[in-house]
């Protein structure tokens, strides 16, 4: 897994490169975490165009990054999943709180 | 005319760097079914889950090794993943989406439901205390088929 961010205009993007799997979900999450402690954000977008793959234990890295910024009030949103992530996240009910948005191309310049 | 079956069986340790390389596996030898893109994607995301289960859950106090075979027959894949470790002793409720034992490590509980969902079958054997086996099978070109047949 490799993660690139941006923060602009008070939104966090980050960009998850890579496979999110249980080999992954601890860095990942650390380092999520680790870019959330920014006290300027009002909002993250986790853009998915280029992860390759996820499975359950995504929904449960997602779904552990959403509570702890739910309690400051910042909403968490996924953009540009691939139709195998897509199908996962929609299994599992997390679009009813994590809303997916699609960035369309804006992303590339974070990069 | 039917054709014979064939077989790869692989024993490696449950590691968590090892999910990549089971689902990759599995994913290579399925492509002499000439399978859609999104076809692999759901095998290899049904072999995660399975792999996963048996590096999270199986193994709680001491290292273990999972058992994957793979069996291609006709146009139909069925694959086993078995570990040799603590086992299910619920499994009705251990197949409940959301149902997890790990809450506390933000799992979703989604694991059996993702491969039930993204393969055609699947049983979960288990007598509850000498390894869970998970067999789940998936008939590859079946939408193709169906708009050329009818
Ligand atoms: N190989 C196994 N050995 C022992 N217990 C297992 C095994 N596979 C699954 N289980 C039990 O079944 C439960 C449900 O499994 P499932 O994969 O659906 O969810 P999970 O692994 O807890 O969460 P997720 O897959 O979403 O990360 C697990 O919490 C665990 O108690
Ligand atoms: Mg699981």
């Amino acid at each position: 897994m490799n993660i690139v961010s941006t923060v602009k205009n008070s939104i966090l993007y980050v960009l998850l490169k890579g496979e999110l799997d249980e080999h992954s979900a601890s860095y990942t999450h650390e380092t999520l975490d680790k870019l959330f402690t920014n006290d300027k954000i009002k909002q993250v977008i986790l853009d998915l165009s280029q992860l390759d793959f996820m499975d359950s234990t995504g929904i449960g890295v997602f779904f552990g990054r959403y509570k702890k910024l739910a309690g400051r009030g910042i909403p968490l949103f996924v953009a540009n999943p691939s139709t195998q992530a897509d199908k996962i996240l929609k299994m599992s009910g997390i679009y009813q709180i994590v809303k997916k948005i699609s960035t369309g191309g804006k992303y590339e310049r974070v990069r | 005319m039917k054709e014979c079956a064939n077989v790869f069986e692989i024993t490696f340790e449950a590691k968590s760097i090892n999910e990549g390389f089971a689902r990759v596996c599995v994913a290579a030898f399925c492509v002499q079914l000439n399978p859609s893109v999104d076809e692999i994607s759901d095998i290899k995301t049904a072999v995660s889950e399975a792999v996963t289960n048996c590096v999270v859950h199986a193994y709680p106090k001491k290292e273990g090794l999972i058992k994957l075979r793979c069996e291609i027959e006709g146009n139909k894949v069925t694959i086993e993943v078995c570990d040799f470790g603590v086992g299910i002793s619920d499994i009705k409720k251990a197949r409940e989406p959301f149902y997890t034992t790990k809450p506390t490590e933000e799992r979703s509980g989604m694991g059996f439901a993702v491969m039930e969902g993204f393969m055609d079958s699947l049983e979960v054997e288990s007598n509850g205390q000498s390894g869970t086996k998970v067999v789940m099978s998936k008939v590859i070109g079946s939408l193709e088929k169906m708009s050329v047949g009818g």
